[in-house]
This record gives structure tokens, sequence and C-alpha cells, in this order.
């Protein structure tokens, strides 16, 4: 699926997945930029120190990770598109405004290059505290990432809202051919809550806490109105199947090991294996319906993630018993750590499908 | 036949201030503080482009009764929103509320950071040394001798609790400020002063200068443990010594 689709794009371009997924941020009108070197996003930074000069735009070298979330607060509540990358440590400490952002409801993009796959946990479950949620984005080819960054910054204004787009390594280090969608003026919707300077209007309060109408704040109110938007949100589910009209193995996996995944499957239906894959594009909303569909068509429901097993539990929360769900993923390093390991040789994907679908791996 | 004379005003709230209501204890000083900025940013017509960047503290009641933009920042963040903000709108005003806790405890790599930047925007802060809103704790800024809940039976002593902090005389050593001066809010005289001091720091970020910082001194009329009516006494005989009122650098 296209997720900007019908835009006019630009020509293709080879370039590496962290540099595309910055040049995209500039092409979809992020004029605000702001990090702290950490691998595997360390790229997205150099390339924004450049490029946001040329357009007009701003890229800070900040001194920390909560500086510079909270830098993105400020331009972002100015009404500028604003965007953040580091990686899951750096994320963490970024959590206490991450969560306050959304009961603020300023909208940014917040760009995690995972190592390995380890922050499904702390994407879709909210690292910070209390009831939010954000959108969470897992783009498995440079060209989706591209994309899902265009529809990061939309969907972040059209929910006022941040929203979350998990890489990694694989992704950031890859180059591919790449179009970039151009922007259109209809594409940047007014912000009347943005805080501008009030000329000609009553003052705007941007703020986390509440009504700011209120000398007493209503805050039971307003979390009840944001837990109420995260409802609403969870309408905006995305999800790509493949060769599971005949499928008796389902496997669920996302980002760049589902690219490995999707090689595999095609790999063993040349040895007759009838199997499919489920990909999740939206990791929050959950893509629940889909998987729940196929649960009941399936003889098991494998899940391959580059972790010790976090997707696995939405997954089991959409089969609901209705077919095993055995895990065939696993925490996978080569010496640096940085999440790039021998569990994506395809040989090994190819034989722990094929022991799902010969009833050899534990549900 | 006599005629009256026109009546002059010599005294309201400031058109800024939405609201004379606010849930400060009687005797605080930030009110006044916060009086004296909306005066100031009403005589130089900075309204219609004024962000305001507020911090958590007992100030943070604020936003909800003044008539300029705010946006509403996390412990200890607002110099970094303040940062994003008048990075992408070069052209507006913008000055951050913290109090002590808020700038010399949580943020104090942030306040410097932007100083050393050299950020073009005005940051206040209210200094009364202790955590008024959590019900009265030690800050960095609490004073040799001060009684607070967590000092309460030897008041700040070093061996135990360290030394203030005295961050407006740290900030004036780092290059990329333009402004720093000290005020407090406990006399007449001294609200005068810190006006004009207020208006030198909001000047110099007009001007694009650099950084600037004023410190405000205010009365904490709950958690000093003195009576409302003494605590301008306070003022002169505790926080003086440590934080004397001068202008520190000079534009």
């Amino acid at each position: 699926m296209s997720a900007t689709g019908g835009t006019t794009r630009s020509r293709r371009v080879l370039m590496e997945g962290s540099h595309a997924i910055a040049e995209a941020a500039i092409q979809s009108g992020c004029r605000f930029y702001a990090g702290y070197p950490i691998t595997p996003s360390t790229e997205i930074l150099e390339y924004m120190s450049f490029r946001q000069p040329q357009v007009g735009g701003v890229c800070v070298n900040a001194e920390s990770e909560i500086e510079a979330i909270n830098m993105v607060w400020g331009a972002a509540g100015c009404g500028v598109r604003a965007m953040i990358a580091s990686t899951g440590q750096g994320i963490s400490l970024m959590q206490e405004s991450l969560a306050e952002l959304s009961n603020a409801e300023i909208p940014c993009v917040v760009v995690n290059m995972m190592r390995g796959q380890s922050d499904y946990y702390q994407a879709t479950r909210g690292g910070g505290h209390g009831d939010y949620r954000h959108l969470v984005l897992a783009p498995h080819t440079v060209q989706e990432a591209v994309d899902l960054i265009a529809l990061a910054f939309q969907l972040g204004d059209q929910w006022r809202t941040p929203v979350d787009v998990l890489g990694d390594f694989v992704l950031g280090h890859t180059s591919e051919a790449v179009e970039f969608p151009v922007l259109r003026e209809s594409d940047l919707p007014p912000k009347p809550w943005a805080a501008t300077g009030a000329r000609g209007r009553r003052a705007h309060n941007v703020t986390p806490l509440g009504s700011p109408e209120k000398l007493h704040l209503e805050h039971g109110a307003h979390f009840n109105a944001m837990s109420e938007k995260c409802a609403r949100m969870s309408t905006e589910k995305r999800c790509e199947t493949g060769l599971l009209d005949d499928a008796e193995v389902a496997v669920v996996a996302f980002g760049s090991p589902a690219r490995f995944v999707k090689y595999a499957i095609r790999q063993c239906r040349t040895r007759g294996l009838k199997v499919g894959w489920i990909r999740p594009i939206t990791l929050w909303p959950f893509p629940d319906e889909v998987v729940a569909a196929a649960a009941s068509r399936v003889r098991a429901i494998a899940v391959f993630e580059q972790n010790a097993g976090q997707m696995i539990d939405d997954v089991r929360l959409a089969v609901l018993g209705r077919a095993p769900v055995p895990a065939i993923g696993g925490i996978s390093h080569d010496h640096s750590g940085f999440g790039v390991g021998p569990l994506l040789e395809p040989a090994t994907i190819i034989r722990r499908i094929t022991d799902v679908y010969e009833g050899k791996a534990a549900a | 036949m006599t005629t009256t004379p026109p009546l002059k005003k010599v005294s309201a709230k400031p058109d800024l201030l939405l609201s004379t209501e606010h849930s400060l204890c009687p005797g605080c000083g930030e009110p006044l503080a916060l009086r004296t900025i909306l005066e100031l940013v009403d005589e130089l017509d900075l309204r219609d482009r004024t962000i305001c960047v507020c911090g958590i503290g007992c100030y943070t009641a604020f936003p909800g009764i003044i008539d300029v933009d705010v946006l509403q920042a996390l412990h200890g963040r607002a110099p970094s929103v303040a940062t994003g903000a008048k990075r992408v709108l070069a052209d507006r005003f913008v000055f951050t509320l913290q109090g002590d806790g808020d700038m010399v405890n949580e943020g104090l790599q942030e306040i410097i950071h932007c100083a050393a930047r050299g950020e073009k925007f005005t940051a206040v802060l209210l200094n009364n040394g202790v955590f008024g809103e959590t019900g009265g704790h030690m800050t960095a800024t609490s004073v040799l001798g001060q009684r607070t809940k967590t000092t309460m039976a030897t008041g700040r002593v070093p061996e135990l609790h360290g030394w203030p902090i005295k961050i407006a005389d740290l900030l004036a050593q780092v290059d990329g400020t333009a402004y720093v001066a000290r005020g407090a809010m406990h006399t007449p005289a001294a609200i005068k002063w810190t006006k004009q001091c207020l208006r030198d720091a909001f000047r110099a970020q007009l001007d694009g200068k650099g950084f600037s910082l004023v410190e405000i001194l205010t009365m904490c009329p709950t958690d000093w443990y003195v009576e409302p009516t003494e605590t301008p006494d306070w003022v002169e005989r505790n926080f003086a010594p440590s934080y004397p009122l001068r202008v520190i650098k000079s534009l």
C-alpha cells in the first residue's frame, strides 16, 4: 500500500536510509530538528545539520536528549513541524516529555533507530507515565520509511499527537533508490492552537495540564478527553499481508526483519509450504482484526521479532487462543551490539518457519 | 466656582492580567513579579508578539490569568522549550518563568547550556529558596541557616546540605550571556529597581544581544516560618548577604 497515495513524486535518487528519513522530513515541511548523537541514528543529525539551514530551518546539536526533545516541544508548540531522532537508550531519557507532549497535544515526529527490535514495548506501551498512546509506524524498506515519515507528519497534525517512527540499524544503513512525495501547500494544515504571539486574538496556553482558561485546572476532565482521543486514534490501523489466502501458517513480523521474513516465506513457498505473512505497519494501533481473522484459518501464527518477545503479546491478544502462537525470533547481535545478528540469515528463518509448519515448534 | 481636577490613575492592575484572583498565598512575592513583568510587556507594546514559557512551581497558576501566549513546560525544561520557540519564531519576544527548584535544581544544565549558546530569550528566575508548591523543602538556592521541611532541625548547614548555588553569578561567567541582574520584590524601591533590570534584560533580547537573566528574590510567607509581614525583613537579613541586589553583567 502507498502511505500517501496519489501524490506527485520527485525523481528517484539513491540514498542511505538515515539520510532518506531526514530528507523525507525536510520534504514534509519539517523546519526544526534537535538531536543528540547516538548510533544508529546519528546520520540523521548529521544530515539535518547541513540540510535544515539550506531550507531556512533550524537544526540544534543539543547537549542532551532531554534538552533536545524539549526544544522540539518549543518549536512544535509554535506550530512548526519538528522532528527528533535517537535510539531506544536516548528515547528512554525523553520519556517524561514524550508522555506529556501527548497531554499538551503537540504534534511532532519521533524517530527511533532501534538496536535490533528491542524497543517495541517502549514505543507501544509508552515508556513514560500516564495513559497516553503514540501512533507508531514501522517501515521495512527505505522507500516505505520515506512515505511513513510523510504520513507521520500528516497524522501528527491531524490528531495533534507525537508520532513515532521505528527504524533500525539495517534500515538506517541500507542504500536504496527512493522518490519523495512532493508537499502541497494544502498538506500543511493551519494550527490555530499554537503559541505565536496573540496578535488579534485571545491568548493561547499550550499546556499538558488541562484547560487553559480555568484558574483551577480540571485535570481529570482533560486526561479523560486525551484518553478518549487515543481510543479514536486506534482506528489508524495499517498492515500488509502476503500469501495468506491458502496459508496454513502465518508469520507476523515488522520492520527490517519483516523484509527477511518475506524473502524466507517466498523461499518456503517454492518448497511447497503454504505459508504467508502479516506485517503490521502501525504497531500502535496494532492491526488485531487482520491477525484475528488469520488465526481462525491457519494452524499457527508464528511471530518473528528481533527481541526476547514483545510484539508477541499483542499477537496473542489478537489471536485470543484461536491458534498456537510460537515465537521464532529472538535477541541477535554481532560484536557491535547494534542488532545485526545471525538470526537475520534467511536459512535460519526458513528453518524456523519450516519447524512450525511441520509441528515441531512449541507455542 | 471651583473645578475638580481630573482623576489620575496612579495604580491599577495591568491590562494583561485577566484576573486579580490567584491561588498563591497572600504575601507571596511571585504575583508582584508577574505584575511587574506584565506592566513592562504592556509598556514596551510587546503583547502581540510575546510567548511566555512557564515552568512548574506555585507560579504555574499564572498562565490561566495572563493575556499573553504561553507554552507550559515541564519541570526544569523551560529554557529548552524557549530555545525551540525563539529559534523558529526569531521575531517574537520570548521569556521564561522559573522558580529556583525548576531552574537551579531540576533544570540546572538546561539554563547553563542555553546561556552558553547565547539563546536570545530572557530568563526570569523567581527565587524564594524553597520548594513552595510541594510544601517547603530545601532547594539548591536555600541559604545557609534556612529552615525548610527537610532542614528543620538544623537549618541548612554545609556539612549536611552543602552550599547554595548562586546561579546568576555563575551564569554571568558564561560567554553567551548579554545581561544578568538580581532584583527583589520586598520593598517598593526594590520593585522599581527590578523593573529597570527587567527593562534592560528585555532590551538585550530585542536588540539581539544574547541571553539575559533576571533573578528576582520573592517572599514566601508560608515556608519561611516567619510572619508574612516580616518576610521583607527576612529578605534583607537572610537573602541579601548571599544574593545582593545588583547588575552582575551589564549591557
